[in-house]
């Protein structure tokens, strides 16, 4: 068989370019020397430098998240290896699917304690998907086609690739491996057809019927989301979607509840809450959904659509389980609707308990004064933008929150944000990462003061660049969500969640190249929006906003669906031990 | 404080599990690992090179906890990339449950009678002697192991070495 003899570094990148690799977000150092020197030499992959290891993985996360393909990242040993340790877990609990090749020391000093030595497998072993260890150059290439393989089949996450210095060196001959079939690893796609057409059943049976929908909608791919408008036109069920979720079912169609859970809408929880059958479509019964366990949606009849069976009865029991990619578990559930010609049963009373849900307006605001509403800020912003159809990314605390409320989707793959880790600092990276995918789209990062000085160093990277990502703070000098909690269980001691000795964002901004604008009156937030989208480059708008608005509705921590706070008027001031004990 | 079980009022079962892995660097750590990270318990763990290319090892696993929480291990067991199969034998139906232990018992006259003659009834095997202590090598199911354990305390036990369950499911199957 031919096949060219190259050196490891070389077989890593032409592996990459057999597997369309285009983009590499990544940081030097000692042990990938080898492989920057590999980079430099070709044309193919293009490298983006970031500022730090962490804001490489939510970059390629960001990436990953906006265009649908995996996101690779490439770090040095030791520091690189460890600093990007956080992205990592942010991938793997939303499912994210990136590569990251880290570089280690060469084999003979692994054990040592060398110099920016780590047990690089051993610290990612169980914050993701799988990883690799490779000790020789021969098998490099199957390494990384499976890691490929592994991080973008069934449920998607992070793979780590570690690879000794002396292992990049090496040579070996490239040929580019066949179809992956792997050993153990076979996740399953199809669902099986009776379990399906048993859902397709009870759903048509059903006379309270929502469907739950989560982030395994959009990681699906967009076919899902097609069959998902589909399935909801066929059975006339109302759709409520997790914050992952968020864009997989426009938010204009009248049968979508918003988002659920913790602060989600009064409408979806309390349809949760009283439905008689949840189809719970690539959600995973996460705890800022479900609420409390015992009083969760007590009386209806549960499916779950799932490619990962891990999730099943996990913490909720399920009367029908499917295992599959939920596209084509619901591409099957419509073919199955239509050839049976199944009818919706829904309740008219259904509809009208849900309308008295919804009279409630759970997410009603008033802007009065020129103080700024936080909700207020991001309606503005949206107005002024929809029509762009623009990548929203967001740091995490309660601009996020109030994000994913007052900023509604029509489409997926336009919603990034960290749900499962949380992960304050994620935003600028992602949408930096969203912004390399997609050069030309408009991508802001709602973020909060608090947040993005975690990450603030990426701002060089889109200027290097020439990404014009923007990003729009809602600064209210306290990390607001620490201080709400402590408003709702600590009688409001604040302890160290005022943002003291910020920075003047607009200097900042100026310093790293950008443009700033700070915005201070509601008089000023239309003009002050339109200055950002006119201007080529990246800009950051220091947007200041009430000091001490909380963020509702609210489910707090331990409570049941039914037991929503709709407003502050409603917050009893401190919480039982046991309550507090929960996060 | 004591953690707070997710399942509080479910009955703990004990299910003897066997996992078929890739015989990889790496592959003991991401279950033990597991356990650890999820809260799950080991009661007993063994591991060895099964096949006859050494590429596949069998791990025995004797676990206990609610029923779910048992369905959910075999489910996080079967993600885990280099698991081939994992069989919950226990639910699987009969199965072949046996261990190892070597025993030492340390004493002279009538103690050293006595733990000879219990030897005998459980068939445990003295594979070194002096003339002051034995090493008995027993082997049988984890329950006939503990009593005989349990009985040779009281003449003389100073020290226990276990195999762990090794286990396997009845008939002609294989799995
Ligand atoms: C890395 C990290 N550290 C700590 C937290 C805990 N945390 C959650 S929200 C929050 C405050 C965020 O403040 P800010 O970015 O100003 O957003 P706001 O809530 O004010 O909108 C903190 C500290 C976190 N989520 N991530
Ligand atoms: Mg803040």
């Amino acid at each position: 068989m031919s096949g060219r003899d190259l050196s490891g570094a070389e077989i890593l990148l032409e592996a990459l370019s057999d597997l369309w690799v285009e983009v590499i977000f990544g940081y030097p150092g000692g042990a990938v020397l080898p492989i920057y020197d590999a980079l430099h030499r070709q044309k193919r992959i293009r490298h983006i430098l970031v500022r730090h290891e962490q804001g490489a993985v939510h970059a390629a996360e960001g990436y990953a998240r906006a265009s649908g393909k995996p996101g690779v990242v490439l770090v040095t040993s030791g520091p690189g290896a460890t600093n990007a340790v956080t992205g990592i877990t942010d991938a793997l609990m939303d499912s994210i699917p990136v590569i990251v090749i880290t570089g280690q020391v060469a084999t003979h000093l692994i054990g040592t304690d060398a110099f920016q030595e780590c047990d690089t497998v051993g610290i990612t072993r169980h914050c993701s998907k799988h990883n690799y260890l490779v000790k020789e150059t021969a098998r490099l290439a199957e390494v990384v086609h499976e890691a490929f393989h592994i991080a973008t089949s069934g449920r998607p996450g992070p793979v780590v690739i570690d690879l000794p210095k002396d292992v990049q060196v090496a040579r070996a001959r490239y040929q580019r491996p066949g179809a992956i079939a792997h050993r153990s690893y076979r996740p399953k796609i199809k669902g099986d057809l009776a379990a399906i057409a048993a859902a397709a059943e009870m759903l048509a049976s059903a006379e309270r019927p929502i469907l739950y929908t989560g982030g395994g909608i959009i990681n699906s791919g967009p076919m899902a989301a097609q069959k998902l408008r589909e399935l909801a036109d066929l059975c006339g069920a109302p759709v409520t979607s997790t914050l992952m979720g968020l864009g997989a079912y426009p938010a204009s169609s009248p049968q979508f509840l918003g988002m659920l859970g913790m602060h989600g809408t009064y409408e979806a929880n309390m349809a949760m809450n009283q439905c008689d059958l949840m189809v719970c479509l690539g959600a995973r019964f996460d705890d800022r959904v479900t609420g409390r366990l015992d009083g969760f949606s007590p009386g209806s009849r549960k499916i779950h659509v799932d490619i990962d069976p891990s999730s099943f009865n996990k913490t909720v029991r399920v009367d029908l389980a499917i295992e599959g990619d939920v596209g084509h578990v619901l591409d099957d559930l419509v073919k199955i609707w239509k050839s049976r010609g199944l009818r919706p049963t829904v309740a008219e009373e259904w509809w009208n308990r849900i309308r008295g849900w919804r009279a409630v307006d759970c997410l009603a605001f008033t802007q009065a004064g020129p103080e700024i509403e936080p909700q207020h800020a991001i309606a503005r912003l949206r107005a002024a933008t929809a029509h762009l159809d623009p990548i929203i990314t967001t740091e995490v605390g309660q601009h996020q929150m109030w994000a994913a409320q007052h900023f509604p989707f029509e489409k997926p793959n336009r919603w990034l944000t960290s749900g499962g880790l949380g992960t304050m600092g994620y935003g600028l990276p992602a949408a930096i990462g969203a912004q390399v995918a997609f050069p030309t789209k408009l991508v802001i990062d709602i973020a909060g003061e608090a947040s993005i000085l975690m990450n603030i160093q990426e701002m060089s990277t889109a200027v290097q660049y020439r990404l014009p990502v923007k990003v729009f703070v809602l600064n209210n000098e306290y990390m607001g969500m620490v201080r709400q909690w402590q408003d709702l269980t600590y009688e409001g001691r604040h302890a160290e969640s005022y943002t003291e000795a910020l920075p003047d964002f607009v200097k900042l901004a100026e310093a790293y190249g950008w443009k700033g604008i700070r915005i201070d009156t509601a008089d000023a937030l239309d003009a002050g929006i339109a200055e950002m989208l006119a201007h080529a480059g990246p800009v950051f708008v220091d947007c200041r906003v009430k000091k001490h608005a909380n963020c509702f509705p609210m489910i707090p921590s331990g409570a049941a669906h039914t037991e929503m706070l709709l407003s502050q008027s409603d917050v009893a001031g401190e919480l039982d031990t046991a309550a507090e004990a929960l996060v | 404080m004591a953690t707070r079980p997710l399942f509080p009022h479910e009955p703990a079962e004990r299910h003897t599990l066997s996992v078929l892995v890739d015989n990889e660097a790496g592959v003991l750590g991401r279950i033990t690992g597991l356990f650890s990270a999820r809260g799950y318990n080991i009661e007993s763990l063994t591991v060895a090179d099964v096949s006859a290319d050494h590429a596949v090892s069998r791990i025995t696993i004797v676990t206990t906890g609610p029923r779910r929480v048992i369905d959910q291990i075999h489910a996080q067991l079967e993600r885990l990339v280099p698991v081939h199969s994992v069989t919950d034998l226990t639910e699987a139906g009969p199965h072949v449950e046996r261990e190892l232990a070597l025993v030492k018992v340390v004493g002279k006259g009538e103690a050293r009678v006595e733990a000879l003659r219990l030897a005998d009834i459980f068939r445990a095997r003295p594979v070194d002697t002096t003339t002051g202590s034995f090493i008995f090598e027993i082997s049988g199911s984890t329950q006939k192991v503990d009593q005989f354990i349990a009985l040779m305390r009281e003449v003389g036990l100073v020290e226990v070495a276990r195999t762990g369950v090794a286990a396997m499911a009845r008939g002609a199957e294989s799995a």
